[in-house]
Parts: structure tokens; C-alpha cells; sequence
């Protein structure tokens, strides 16, 4: 029996599981994946956004300026990559003026300091590359980005490190109803009971909760296709550059990343496939096209690859954080999209309070609340670069030579617990791959390293888990 | 802190022929710092023959082309590093390289760079759809067959026509698989017609011009790719989409100089072959640092590596035992009607009239043209071409004369004259 | 009259072959001897070189690169690989080592075209 069962190990379930972590609990998070952040935590624009886009009153609105202010904090604490870089809402007309206003208004009521207004020449002061067209910008000092997929790593490694169980290739396809606790049925036959199961599953936390509650809900998955450019032409942006909602709907921004790319995207396309993460030929060209109107410049030549994520969106616009009303220990985060990622802290907090009261858990006393990150050598300084290869000699020796990855940060990647378990986790985690070539030059020596270290036949070696297997066999044979 | 007269950056071909030239000039001290196991670079993976008529001639395979280089570097004793990866060079010729045994801190009175290029990416042309496994670039799936001995899939798509590509078609045949097409973008193909006809001919592999891949299917491996004819402006024509069950996609869509190292010694880098912008000593912006090889331009046959890469080693060593404060003005070739760059792409006033090659690649395919060369408006060379297209490397060999013209003219373009 | 493009170099040559006198056949459209020579060849007897690799036991990498040494018969191509899937050597492994002697009666070896050394 667990006192917690966590379904989904995206970034709401691996904050909550951290969180929950900090009580004597015994917490088991089932991942229907081969890893955590493998759904929309993994494709996503990585912004903490300030939180003077949401509609006061709102649990988004709420949770998103209560999250954005601690990711300074926790990004120490959990080494992850985190910058406040500010943002930019973009007006091209003078007309929009007023609904810049209506926005700093609204962020002013929500509780979001460091807002102004300026004017296209003071943008383009700070960023050239704008275009001349934009003549208002609202300037949110305080928004920032995130490496999403590190930030979920981080906060499940250390989950780990205080005693929560992460197991995989769990797909939930019933919870059954007893006295006092849950029984989650896997696909593969498996059954947990616990006391408490919190649904975090994202694109499915509607199935999760309409699988045992007569309350149902649903999610419509929401697809946003991105281009993401090299780091050669970071110059482009520091600064998030949003567009100005208009009634043509939703902007595309353009980007910075926490490692220097600049991202371009997302669309917005309702799709029933909650499982569809496919880019479009229309849907690329969409948001490169909009993207344009931002930064005329764009260079098409510069982008390496693309992707898409969906956002779990209901029809009420709001998040859904709470007990269900008709079924005993089920807790409910459904539909948690943008802001989702900026909020995810704040909610994690508030749910681990919510558990802790139903389950009058006590403090753990031995609580580690530091997690390190992989050493990676392109941080290094000569002096660390020499005692790291002093230490393990597989620091010297470099796999990826885009992003500079040795083989001792993935092979670490692998040891970690969560680890890799095959290309995109390697990539997730330590960035060989993510780099200009896209894994051209070390696939090969990546996929030798998984086959050392997993102890798997190379044929058994996959991009993202059963199936995708990156060979066919030997030759000759 | 090391110090070397010349430090040579990737030990391929291109590496291992500047090395010996510096050597035979009279360098003594100097390094060649190679990341992979293996001198030779990515000859030793290009496995088929082709390679070394102009320079041994005779017919020769990547593996044993490279052979005859290392062979001849280790004849001389020159001095090599393997497993060593340099990740910086500085405007100031410093290079700091990693290895197993540890950080390597050189100053270098010289530096070639001779590193190489890679593939672009599925991502560098924007091919919508699944992101599953079976997706490589050429070489990749080149490495994995005839290196590490695995099959990267049994029914192969092959998009672009580049050689890699038409290489691969014949390989994955040999080793059992099925090619169903190659798809090509442009309405020629980028790849040497040999090839075409002994890779694709001689298997019956339909070769389609002017299509291109606007859809991957399969969740988690390949399972079919979606082609669609273009226009004339490269845009896909979605009516014609077609649909070709697959379990691989290979991608030959183009090299690109590997500049990362040039970038960041802040060396002038062309917009156009994305390597660096050289004068006829083949060296960058930085005095001191030269490039040669497919990091300075990708080439069409190793040949021509080895001897712009001679030529390196040559001016790397004469740089280095020359007074370095000469400096001279130069000019810049402009490149018109077709020509879309020449390296060098600048040539120094001084005066040295010693034969000097031009190299270019032109836009489009043409037929009937003159290839000319003029200075301050004197056609200075022109000969007359059946036929020019991107794929093939076009060479100008410039004597004495026609060198000292060059150099003493203040506008110097190279251009196709239409003979229609 | 039959085309060829002349594979022997990358210069690629068009060549046009007359065939009506299978005694004298008339090579044109070719820069060198070799060119002549191959569109005869064509006509009469087309031949490919063979390049594919070797499974290598005991050695530093799994397999090793092979050629046949002169070009065989293009409908050989096929069987003369068959071969191959059946040969295993040991290491070490060197340049111009024979690893089939007299593919299919052609007189023309699989050499190795790389060195494998041993583990």
C-alpha cells in the first residue's frame, strides 16, 4: 500500500512528487513512458512567464506568479538551467497601445512587478533585430526561461534521492474504487493500491479521472510546432519577443533558449491524436511565416531541427487542482497548459499541502534538498577541465562535438537514477545531439555507450523507447 | 603551455597532405591533433573505389587512399595526437584540445585548419512529420554499415542525390536492403553522373528530379514517407503526393564546412560556402591560420583535397619562416552570372607570378558557356564549357602571365558568358 | 549507336557507342584510352568493381572493407557477394590481403581494402 501514487512524471508530477517528498511518505510515480518529461514538459517554449497574461482571479493567474518568483531559488537548488531574461509583448500598430495598457493592468492586478511600457525604438534599443514595424511593446522584466525537460530531471532525481519510487512503462488503464485507497491497473497487468492518487497525466489526466469518477472532463490536446535555430545565430535575441494577441488569434514568439538556440513557435491546432507530436509542412511554414513579422531577418538557413508538443487545454480555460469531489484520494491536475510550466512549483506546493493535511503526513528530518547536476566540460574552466580528466579520463574524451559532451556526462546520464535508457534521454539530459549536426557524427558512439552501460545487445538500442529501434540487425547476415 | 611551429587541426586527408608538404618544405615541428581512434578521417568510411586516379593513378577505395597517407606521415615521423579534440582556437593561435590525458594548452606560430564538414541535418531543410528513429544522414548510416557492421534498415527511402546518398543506394542493396527511390530536389542532380549510372542505373533505383519529402509517417521507426513533386520555386505541388512505404530515410541534402573552430578565432567566414574566406596562400583573416579541405570548401574528390591541402602545408611553412610584417593590399573577385564563389575569393597585390588555380562551383546547370576571367574589364581566360553544373567542381588554371594581371588589377571577376 | 556515361573517373564522359559491327566496335565521346575500353566493355562484356566488407573475428573493429581487384562481370555482382556473407576472417587484417582467391572462376580476388588489427 502507498501512502501516494503519482500518475505522470511530466514537470506537475515530478514538482509534486519532490514536494511530497519532504514528509514520510511512501510514493510510488508511474510513467507510461521509458522516462520522465516525455510528453508536453519535453516540447514546449521553456518560458516562465511573469503572469500578466492570465485572467485575474484565475488558479492560472494565481499559480503562475506564485511559481515564476521561486524558479531563482530552486534553480540553485536543483542546479537546473533557469535565466531571467525578460520579455517583450509586441505591438505593430499604434492602435494596440490600449491593450498593452489592458495587459500591464492585468499583470499590475495579478501581482507582477517590473512592468512598463515602451516604445518600438526603445525595443529595438535593446533588440535590433525587431522589426521596424513594432511601435509599443509592453517589457516584462521579470519573465524568464527554463530548460524544461532538465528542470523535470532535476526535480525527479532528487525526488529519487528522498525515497520516491519512479517506475516505467506503466500505462494506467483503470482505477478501481475501494473503502479507503485507490487500485491503479496498468496495461501490463500490474495493480498499486494507495491511499492517495494524484493524476498528473497530462494530455490524458482526463481519461485518468473519467476512468473512476462520475465527474468527467475533457481535454482537448492543443499542437504547437516549433523551428529551433543554432546557437550561431543567438545574436538574433536575448529577450522572449512575444506578439500582441490579436483577433487572428495567439502570436508566435521568438525565443532564446537557456542554451543559446533561438526557438520559433507555437502553433495552436486542436487534434484528436493525443499521441501526434508529427510537425506539418503547414504548421512549420505557419510559424515561420508569423515569426517573420517579429524578426524580418530570420535566417531559414540556421534552423536544425523541429518539433511539436501538445497542451492539454479545457474548454474552461482554467486549471482543474483538487480533490475529486466524488472519488476518496483522487486528486485531480488536469489541464495544466500554459502557464503550466512557470506554475508548477507554486502548485506543487500547494498540492503537497493538500496531501499532507488528508494524509497528516510530518516533516521528514533528513530531507536532501540539493541536487547536482552533471558536470558538463563546456562549463569547465581549464583548472576544473584538468582535475575533472585527472578524475575519470572519460571527461576528455568528447562524443558530441557540437554541444562538447563527453563521454563521462553520459555515461553518467545513463548511471543516474532516473537515467537514460536510450538516444533522447541521453539527449535530454547532457545535450549530446542537440547540437548542429543532430546526432550525425555520434549516434554511433552514443548508441556503444547505452550498449556498455545497459548491457543490451546494439540492435536492442532505441531513440525513445520500445519500438524505435535504431538498427536492423548485422550486416551479412 | 606547448609550443609547435605549426599545429595541423583534423588528421583526414586533407590534414595527413599538409603535414607531409609542411614536412618536405622542411618543418620539423609541428603536430597533427585528430579527435577520432584513427587517422584517415572519413575516407575509412568510404569503403568504394573512386578515389586517387589524379593522384596515385589508379583506382583506390577511401580506406586504402587514406593508407597511403598515413603511411606516408608515419614514414616521416611526424608527430600525431588521436583521440584529441580541439574545442578551441584563438584569434591569438592558441588551441585548447581534450583527450584521455587530459588539457592540452598549444601555441602555434601556425594553424591549419583542416577539419572537415558535416551533413545537414532532416532539421536544415525543414521536412515535416514523425520524429521517429529511422532517419539518418547519409554518412551516418554510411558509418554504421561499413564500420560498425549493422544494418541501419531493410527498405530505404534515399532524399537527395548528393554522392553520399548514391553511394549508400548501391551499399544498402549489396547488404540485402531494398531502395525504393532517391528524391531529388532539384531538377539535376548534385552528385557525379558515375555514380549515378553504377549506384542507380545498374540496379534499376528510380532517381526522381525535382520531388522532395513533405511527410514522415511511423510513431516510432519509420513506416512510410509522403513525396510530393515541386515547382519551380521549390515548393511542394500537394496534389502530387505520393505515398512510399519505407522503414529508413536517408538524407544526403548537402555538407557544410565544419567553421565552429574558424568562428571562433574570429576569421572571416563566406556567406556562401561557409567556410573561411582565404587569399591565394589559402590563409583566413587571422595571419597565421590557414584552412584547406572540405572546412575551407566541400570538394567533390578527395583528389583535389590532397592538393589544395599540399599547398596548404607549402604556405603554412613559408609563413611561418617569412618576415611576417609584409602585409599587402588584396583584391576580391566578384563573382557574377552564375559563378556563386571562387577560392580563393581574395588575391594579393605583391608579386608573385607563380601558376595559381582558381576554384568554383556555379548556381544552376548550364550549357554551352565560357567559363572567363577578367581583370579591370580584359578578359584575361576563357574557355569554352559544353557543360557547368553545381555538382561538379570547376577549376581555372592561371599561368604566369595571367597571374601577374591578376594581381595588378584593382576589379577581378569571373563570371559564365553565354555562348546561345 | 548506344550511350554510356563512362564511370572510370568522375569526368563522367557521355560516350556513343557504335555496336553495328560487334568486330569494330567505334568508341566517341571518351578523353582517354580507359574510356574507349569501357564502352567496348559495355557492349560486349559490362564489368563493375565490387566493394563490400567482411565479418573480422578477433579484431579491433567487426568488419573490414573488400574489393575485388579488377572489375567482374556485372551479373556476377550478386553471387560474387553471396560469397561474401559466407567468409569470416581472422585478425589481423592488411591492405591487399586475399580473402577470396578467383571469385567465381573471374580470376579476380576480394582483397581487403583496410587494416583490422587484432584485439
Amino acid at each position: 500500500m502507498f501512502d501516494v501514487l503519482i500518475i505522470g512524471s511530466g514537470i506537475i508530477g515530478t514538482t509534486i512528487a519532490r514536494e511530497l517528498s519532504k514528509y514520510n511518505a511512501n510514493i510510488l510515480v508511474l510513467e507510461k513512458e521509458n522516462d520522465v518529461s516525455c510528453g508536453t514538459t519535453k516540447a514546449n517554449s521553456g518560458i516562465v512567464h511573469a503572469g500578466f497574461d492570465a485572467v485575474p482571479g484565475t488558479l492560472k493567474a494565481k499559480f503562475n506568479v506564485l511559481g515564476a518568483k521561486m524558479f531563482p531559488e530552486l534553480a540553485k537548488e536543483l542546479e537546473f538551467p533557469y535565466k531571467k531574461n525578460g520579455a517583450f509583448v509586441l505591438s505593430f500598430t499604434k492602435e494596440g497601445l490600449s491593450n498593452l495598457e489592458k495587459l500591464l493592468e492585468r499583470g499590475k492586478t495579478n501581482g507582477v512587478e517590473n512592468l512598463s511600457i515602451i516604445t518600438g525604438d526603445e525595443v529595438r534599443s535593446i533588440e535590433p533585430n525587431v522589426s521596424t514595424e513594432v511601435e509599443y511593446a509592453l517589457y516584462a522584466k521579470d519573465s524568464g526561461i527554463v530548460s524544461p525537460y532538465e528542470m523535470c530531471i532535476a526535480f525527479a532525481e532528487n525526488a529519487v534521492t528522498n525515497g520516491v519510487k519512479f517506475e516505467f512503462l506503466k500505462k494506467v488503464t483503470n482505477i478501481i474504487k475501494n473503502n479507503d485507497y485507490l487500485t491503479v491497473e496498468c496495461e501490463d497487468g500490474s495493480k498499486y493500491d494507495s491511499k492517495v492518487v494524484i493524476n498528473c497525466a497530462g494530455v490524458y489526466s482526463d481519461e485518468i479521472n473519467n476512468y473512476v469518477s462520475k465527474e468527467k472532463y475533457k481535454i482537448t490536446a492543443r499542437k504547437g510546432e516549433y523551428c529551433l535555430l543554432d546557437k550561431e545565430f543567438s545574436y538574433i535575441t536575448k529577450t522572449t519577443l512575444f506578439q500582441l494577441p490579436t483577433k487572428m488569434g495567439k502570436g508566435i514568439l521568438v525565443a532564446p533558449s537557456t542554451h543559446s538556440n533561438i526557438l520559433v513557435g507555437p502553433t495552436a491546432l486542436d487534434i484528436q491524436d493525443k499521441d501526434d507530436t508529427d510537425t506539418s509542412y503547414f504548421g512549420l511554414k505557419e510559424a515561420w511565416d508569423k515569426a517573420l513579422l517579429t524578426v524580418p531577418t530570420l535566417p531559414k538557413g540556421g534552423i536544425i531541427t523541429q518539433f511539436s508538443g501538445l497542451r492539454p487545454h479545457l474548454d474552461t480555460d482554467d486549471y482543474v487542482i483538487e480533490f475529486s469531489k466524488d472519488v476518496k484520494g483522487l486528486y485531480n491536475c488536469i489541464g495544466i497548459e500554459s502557464p503550466g510550466l512557470a506554475s508548477s512549483p507554486a502548485i506543487a506546493i500547494y498540492v503537497a499541502n493538500e496531501i499532507k493535511d488528508y494524509l497528516n503526513l510530518s516533516k521528514k528530518d533528513n530531507f536532501i534538498s540539493h541536487r547536482y547536476a552533471i558536470k558538463a566540460i563546456r562549463n569547465m574552466n581549464d583548472a576544473e577541465l584538468i582535475a575533472a580528466i585527472n578524475e575519470n579520463k572519460d571527461y576528455g574524451h568528447v562524443v558530441c562535438r557540437c554541444e562538447v559532451v563527453s563521454e563521462a556526462e553520459i555515461r553518467e546520464a545513463i548511471r543516474r537514477n532516473p537515467g537514460a535508457k536510450d538516444l533522447d534521454g541521453v539527449k535530454r539530459r547532457v545535450r549530446a545531439g542537440m547540437g548542429r549536426c543532430q546526432m550525425g557524427f555520434c549516434t554511433p558512439k552514443i548508441m556503444q555507450i547505452l550498449h556498455e552501460e545497459l548491457n543490451i545487445p546494439l540492435e536492442e538500442i532505441t531513440k525513445k523507447g520500445d519500438g524505435s529501434n535504431l538498427l536492423e540487425g548485422r550486416i551479412k547476415e | 603551455m606547448e609550443k609547435y611551429n605549426l599545429v595541423i587541426v583534423g588528421g583526414g586527408p586533407a590534414g595527413l597532405a599538409a603535414a607531409i608538404s609542411a614536412y618536405d618544405k622542411g618543418e620539423r615541428n609541428m603536430i597533427i591533433l585528430e579527435r577520432e581512434p584513427k587517422l584517415g578521417g572519413i575516407l575509412n568510411q568510404c569503403i568504394h573505389n573512386g578515389f586517387g586516379l589524379h593522384t596515385f593513378n589508379e583506382e583506390l577505395t577511401g580506406p586504402e587512399y587514406a593508407q597511403r597517407y598515413i603511411d606516408e606521415v608515419k614514414k616521416r615521423n611526424i608527430k600525431y595526437l588521436l583521440n584529441t579534440t580541439v574545442i578551441n582556437v584563438s584569434d591569438k593561435k592558441e588551441i585548447k584540445a581534450l583527450s584521455e590525458d587530459g588539457l592540452l594548452n598549444i601555441e602555434a606560430k601556425a594553424i591549419i585548419l583542416s577539419c572537415g564538414c558535416r551533413e545537414r541535418p532532416r532539421g536544415g531543410i525543414n521536412i515535416a512529420g514523425a520524429r521517429c528513429a529511422g532517419i539518418y544522414s547519409a554518412g551516418t548510416a554510411q558509418k554504421l554499415v561499413n564500420i560498425e557492421g549493422y544494418m541501419p534498415g531493410k527498405e530505404v527511402v534515399i532524399l537527395g542525390s548528393g554522392d553520399i546518398g548514391l553511394i549508400m543506394a548501391r551499399r544498402m542493396i549489396f547488404e540485402g536492403a531494398k531502395v525504393k527511390a532517391v528524391v531529388e530536389l532539384m531538377p539535376y542532380s548534385s552528385g557525379l553522373n558515375r555514380n549515378i549510372v553504377q549506384c542507380l542505373n545498374d540496379f534499376n533505383i528510380p532517381l526522381m528530379f525535382s520531388h522532395t519529402v513533405v511527410d514522415i509517417k511511423g510513431k516510432k521507426r519509420v513506416e512510410s514517407v509522403v513525396i510530393a513533386e515541386v515547382d519551380e520555386r521549390l515548393n511542394p505541388k500537394m496534389e502530387t503526393c505520393q505515398e512510399i512505404k519505407c522503414d529508413t530515410l536517408l538524407l544526403s541534402v548537402g555538407l557544410l564546412p565544419e567553421n565552429e573552430l574558424a568562428r571562433g578565432a574570429s576569421v572571416d567566414l563566406s556567406r556562401i560556402t561557409r567556410g573561411a574566406i582565404v587569399d591565394d596562400q589559402l590563409m583566413t583573416s587571422i595571419p597565421g591560420i590557414f584552412e584547406c579541405g572540405n572546412v575551407l570548401h566541400v570538394h567533390d574528390l578527395v583528389d583535389y583535397v590532397s592538393e589544395e591541402a599540399k599547398e596548404a602545408g607549402e604556405k603554412a611553412y613559408e609563413y611561418i619562416y617569412s618576415s611576417k610584417d609584409e602585409s599587402y593590399e588584396k583584391t576580391l573577385i566578384k563573382t557574377e552570372n552564375g559563378v556563386r564563389y571562387t577560392v580563393p575569393e581574395l588575391i594579393i597585390k605583391n608579386d608573385d607570378y607563380n601558376p595559381l588555380t582558381l576554384k568554383l562551383r556555379v548556381g544552376n546547370v548550364y550549357k554551352k558557356v565560357k567559363l572567363e576571367v577578367s581583370c579591370d574589364g580584359d578578359v584575361i581566360y576563357s574557355r569554352m564549357r559544353p557543360v557547368v553544373a553545381p555538382g561538379e567542381m570547376e577549376k581555372i588554371d592561371l599561368k604566369s602571365e595571367q597571374v601577374e594581371k591578376l594581381r595588378k588589377a584593382t576589379e577581378i571577376k569571373v563570371y559564365l558568358r553565354s555562348q546561345e | 549507336m548506344r550511350e554510356f556515361i563512362c564511370i572510370n573517373c568522375p569526368l563522367g564522359c557521355q560516350l556513343k557507342v557504335d555496336d553495328s559491327d560487334l568486330n569494330n566496335i567505334k568508341v566517341t565521346g571518351n578523353t582517354c584510352k580507359r574510356g574507349e575500353r569501357y564502352g567496348i566493355d559495355e557492349v560486349l562484356n559490362p564489368k563493375r568493381m565490387v566493394t563490400s566488407s567482411v565479418v573480422v573475428l578477433n579484431g579491433k573493429e567487426n568488419v573490414v572493407s573488400v574489393k575485388t581487384k579488377e572489375a567482374i562481370p556485372k551479373g556476377l555482382i550478386f553471387e560474387s557477394l553471396e560469397l561474401l556473407k559466407n567468409t569470416k576472417v581472422e585478425a589481423p587484417v592488411n591492405i591487399g590481403d586475399i580473402i577470396i582467391k578467383n571469385v567465381l572462376n573471374t580470376g579476380v580476388d576480394f582483397v581487403a581494402t583496410r587494416n583490422v588489427e587484432r584485439n
